[in-house]
């Protein structure tokens, strides 16, 4: 049976495709080495429009309104300037209200984008660029740690890992966070309260990685301007013990969060990427596997959601639960030596 | 006598859902249509392999080892008519219900005529309305087409004007969308389904015809103030869901032509049955259809060859699940607990179980929130789906469930219940049925796979559905009444074929069983008291016929509408009497 790899690693190769979110000018070059902070593309998005119907204004009919338009899509206009004049012994000027370039001209009608917004899209993560896609971004390679997670609010930054925790489960609450912290990406474990992220966001710091989220906090956490991840999902769970080592071994080093919502149909999920110096290649890691005696696997679900272990067996037929349903399960070794039945769909390849 | 093009012929079905693909053999056996197998297997719509004709092909190489047939070449193409050597099949039908749901823009003009009829048209398939524009949006035309930018829609549906009616007003909307259409990129434009007054069909196909990747039209859906017909735009918008899927991932396209480009969505396809089972029913009694999965809740109603669907994408117990508590409070689902459970637990639970929608409940505990949580987005689907109703269905205004016979329950539900007892508490709660009905589990989801296989063969849904091949509840006989807890209401005798009989009095908030075992029938004689009733038609003493089943005959005298006790822990005491009796 196919199952879910979620990747938690100490070395792999990582490659990441980063996209503008509109066509515009990519400004990094094949094999160029990147910062996470360099900007690799640049575009311009409006996100509002505005219409000026000419047929309405002078009250003719569309083709003798298209003749007496002035402007030309992609013509940049001003607020007052010109864009269509009648004809006649005292003529009638139409000017634009707004600031503006032309993107349509037709049917006595003339559209602008306003509000034009410059988008400038970081690498995110120091790497190599290994593909140019042109007009859209480019796709970036690193090596390092590799953690995902199961929550992410869309935010993308780097900073200094900064270990908060003493164990797995601590709670992080707005007095322990300080001026030093600033720039810092932080290691909690969950959060006391919103106003823990708006302190974290006044001071600010780069990025959060939580253990997990209290479903109260996430409309909170969602507006945050930096990145949050969970890294075992919603609610109270303590954080899982390999992606807990990996990374407070790796606090002090430069870290990226990529914080991408979990889509199941897209494959994206949150992510927290720490580049190594490494010389030799390290190979990128399998994205599907199928369950097999010895894996190191997840649990995704209660009685030990976030609990890591070893697949010691696939039993045949189906087995019934504690909860009555009956389902194909695997015998796991849980880190404490207590072996458990776990059904294989409630399971994730550690890897 | 039905016309049948497929008589004396094998049809092979699949339905690829959220979680798992279904291959089903439907062969003639002794004359009749008949179910003969079922292969299944996990389902491979998401990342990393987004290819369907994985779990397709492992679903069929599973039918193939439990029937011995060969239905795939190697080449892993459908063999298709069926060979002299027995391998292949003479038809084939599929259905799917994966994959996320679809973002749809609704236009029309009046809220009250075209585009309330555009939102039940949206719910016929798997979308979820992002955004409405109509004649009375006072946002100027540039904030229109920004709202639709915004909305990404992955469908745009256009409706509005009576045949030979209004033009311009549609007309100046229509623009907007064109203008909407023309600055997103290409690859991103959506699908339009133009279902409006018929006299602008070629204005819209000069409009629209180059800004979107498929342009699809279908008669008006309103062609008259007082008419709807939503059938056929509904057809055309289980296309219009095929071809986006098509786009979003691989091996649809396979599926389709396998089909002859008849691949449907299950909700429509389940939608379509229904409908052609409350016509051949014809005795004026509506007929119910219901299932919660992953994707959907869905409620399919027939009155007399009159379909009502609603396909609930928000109720559905996958990504879109805590979207529930927009619809209703976390304190509704505590309501349906009968283990002492902490609120903060269920939240989480729900929230948890949206990131990873696959997973089964192990404990007892995680199994109870589930059955309260599909309870409770069973019980607000059913409320929505029951306001949109035709004249037909004689909806009351007491909050009441219309009478419904038989009720059908789709595969999503029986999988999450570990016994038919389960199945059946969870049922009575959420649809909560009035009169006297019977509930029929559809424990390997045929209902999608015989509405499609109905379009080219009216024969076999009917044998099918005549052969067992469901699994009958029993008779429910729900009682009313204004009696307080404890009060008898009802007393009930069965008298069985062989001249023996069973009775039992009932009080008020409790629920008995008289066992009568599947396909079996039986005098049941009915006595109420207190002022109690069963049905408008029926007196205060009454005898009927009644069919067994799993359960049996399931006195539910706990009233209707249902009311619960206040008090958690009596409320979970009377949760566990009730469930240790349809347990047995």
């Amino acid at each position: 049976m196919y199952a879910p790899v979620n990747h938690i690693l100490p070395l792999t190769t990582v490659e990441r495709e980063r996209l503008l979110p509109v066509s515009g000018t990519v400004t990094v070059k094949l094999d160029q080495r990147v910062n996470p902070t360099d900007v690799i593309g640049e575009a311009n998005w409006s996100r509002e429009h505005y219409l000026i119907d000419i047929t309405r204004i002078l009250r003719i009919t569309p083709s003798a309104a298209d003749r007496l338009i002035t402007v030309s899509v992609d013509d940049r206009i001003s607020e007052g300037e010109q864009v269509a004049v009648s004809k006649g012994i005292i003529p009638r000027t139409i000017r634009s209200e707004r600031e503006g370039r032309v993107v349509a001209v037709g049917d006595g009608q003339i559209l602008m984008e306003t509000g034009d917004t410059s988008v400038k899209l970081k690498a995110g993560m120091p790497g190599i660029v290994i593909q140019v896609i042109p007009n859209k971004g480019a796709i970036i390679r690193t090596v390092g740690a590799l953690i995902q997670g199961s929550w992410g609010n869309g935010r993308i930054d780097t900073g200094m890992l900064h270990n908060m925790t003493e164990k797995s489960s601590d709670v992080l609450d707005a007095s322990r966070l300080d001026r030093s912290l600033r720039g810092s990406i932080i290691l909690a474990g969950l959060l006391k309260d919103a106003d823990t992220l708006h302190t974290a966001e006044d001071l600010p710091v780069r990025g959060l990685i939580l253990s997990s989220i209290s479903p109260n906090l996430l409309p909170v956490a969602q507006k945050m301007r930096f990145p949050i991840v969970a890294i075992d999902g919603i609610g109270q769970l303590p954080m899982n013990t390999v992606a807990y080592k990996l990374l407070t071994s790796n606090a002090k080093r430069e870290t990226t969060i990529n914080a991408e919502a979990y889509d199941r149909y897209t494959g994206t999920r949150p992510e927290v990427i720490i580049p190594l110096p490494v010389s030799e290649e390290t190979p990128s890691p399998n994205e599907l596997g199928t369950l097999q005696p010895g894996q190191t696997v997840r649990m995704r679900a209660a009685p030990h959601a976030g609990a890591i272990g070893t697949l010691a067996s696939l039993r045949s037929g189906l087995t019934t639960l504690p909860s009555g349903l009956r389902a194909s399960v695997a015998e796991v070794n849980l880190e404490n030596g207590e072996q458990i039945i776990v059904p294989l769909v409630n399971l994730e390849i550690v890897g | 006598m039905p016309v049948s093009l497929l008589e004396d012929s094998s049809l092979l079905g699949v339905n690829v859902g959220a979680s798992t693909t279904h291959a089903v053999l439907f062969d003639v056996v002794d004359g009749q249509y008949r179910f003969i197998a079922l292969g299944q297997a996990p389902s491979t719509v998401h990342a990393p392999i987004n290819d369907i004709s994985l779990g397709v092909h492992q679903a069929i190489s599973e039918l193939q080892k439990v029937t011995g047939n060969i239905f795939i070449d190697d080449s892993k193409q459908l063999i298709k008519p069926a060979q002299l050597d027995g391998s292949g099949i003479d038809a084939f039908v599929a259905t799917m219900s994966a994959g996320p749901t679809l973002r749809a823009v609704v236009v029309g003009l009046l809220p009250d005529v075209s585009i309330e009829s555009a939102h039940r048209l949206a719910h016929t398939a798997y979308l979820q309305v992002v955004e409405t524009i109509g004649l009375n949006d006072h946002r100027r035309p540039y904030e229109q087409i920004d709202a639709i930018l915004s909305a990404q829609p992955d469908v745009i549906i256009l409706t509005g004007g009576t045949d030979g009616g209004a033009s311009r007003s549609i007309l100046k909307i229509i623009e907007s969308v064109g203008l909407a259409c023309f600055l997103m990129p290409k690859i991103k434009r959506p699908t339009i389904l133009f279902a409006g007054n018929q006299s602008l069909i070629e204005s819209v196909k000069e409009s629209l015809q180059n800004l979107s990747p498929s342009l699809r039209f279908s008669p008006n859906i309103r062609p008259s103030l007082a008419t709807e017909d939503l059938a056929p735009a509904a057809r055309e918008l289980g296309r219009i869901f095929s071809d986006v899927r098509k786009r979003q991932m691989s091996g649809v396209d396979q599926l389709d032509a396998w089909t002859g480009e008849r691949l449907l969505p299950s909700a429509y396809s389940k939608g379509r049955i229904i409908r052609f089972l409350s016509q051949i029913n014809g005795s004026g009694t509506g007929i119910l259809a219901v299932d919660l999965d992953q994707t959907a809740a869905i409620i399919a109603a027939g009155f007399n060859g009159k379909l009502s669907l609603s396909v609930y994408p928000q109720f559905g117990l996958g990504e879109n699940l805590p979207g529930l508590l927009n619809y209703t409070k976390i304190e509704n689902i505590m309501h349906w607990l009968h283990l002492d459970v902490a609120p903060t637990v269920v939240r989480d639970y729900l929230y948890q179980r949206s990131l990873y929608p696959d997973t089964i409940p192990v404990t007892k505990e995680d199994h109870a929130i589930v059955q309260a949580i599909s309870r409770e987005a069973l019980s607000v689907a059913l409320k929505q789906a029951i306001s949109k109703f035709p004249p037909e269905a004689n909806v009351t205004n007491n909050g009441m469930t219309p009478f419904f016979e038989p009720i059908l329950v789709g595969g999503g539900i029986c999988s999450e219940s570990p016994t038919p007892g389960q199945t059946l508490l969870l049922l009575l709660d959420a649809l909560q049925p009035v009169g006297i009905t019977s509930i029929i589990l559809d424990q390997n989801n045929l209902l999608p796979l015989l509405g499609a296989a109905a379009e080219s063969n009216n024969l076999l849904p009917v044998h099918v559905l005549e052969s067992g091949a469901f699994m009958s509840l029993g008779t429910i006989i729900s009682v009313i009444s204004s009696a307080s807890y404890g009060t008898r209401v009802l007393r009930a005798n069965l008298t069985y074929e062989d001249g023996s009989n069973s009775e039992v009095e009932v009080k008020f908030g409790e629920i008995e069983i008289l066992p009568l075992g599947i396909g079996q029938t039986a005098r049941l004689s009915l006595q109420t008291f207190s002022r109690s009733t069963i049905g408008k038609d029926l007196g205060r003493n009454s005898t009927l016929q009644v069919v067994g089943g799993v359960i049996g005959v399931v006195i539910d005298a706990r009233g209707r509408p249902l009311s619960l006790p206040e008090d958690p822990a009596h409320r979970r005491e009377m949760f566990n009497s009730w469930l240790s009796k349809v347990e047995g």
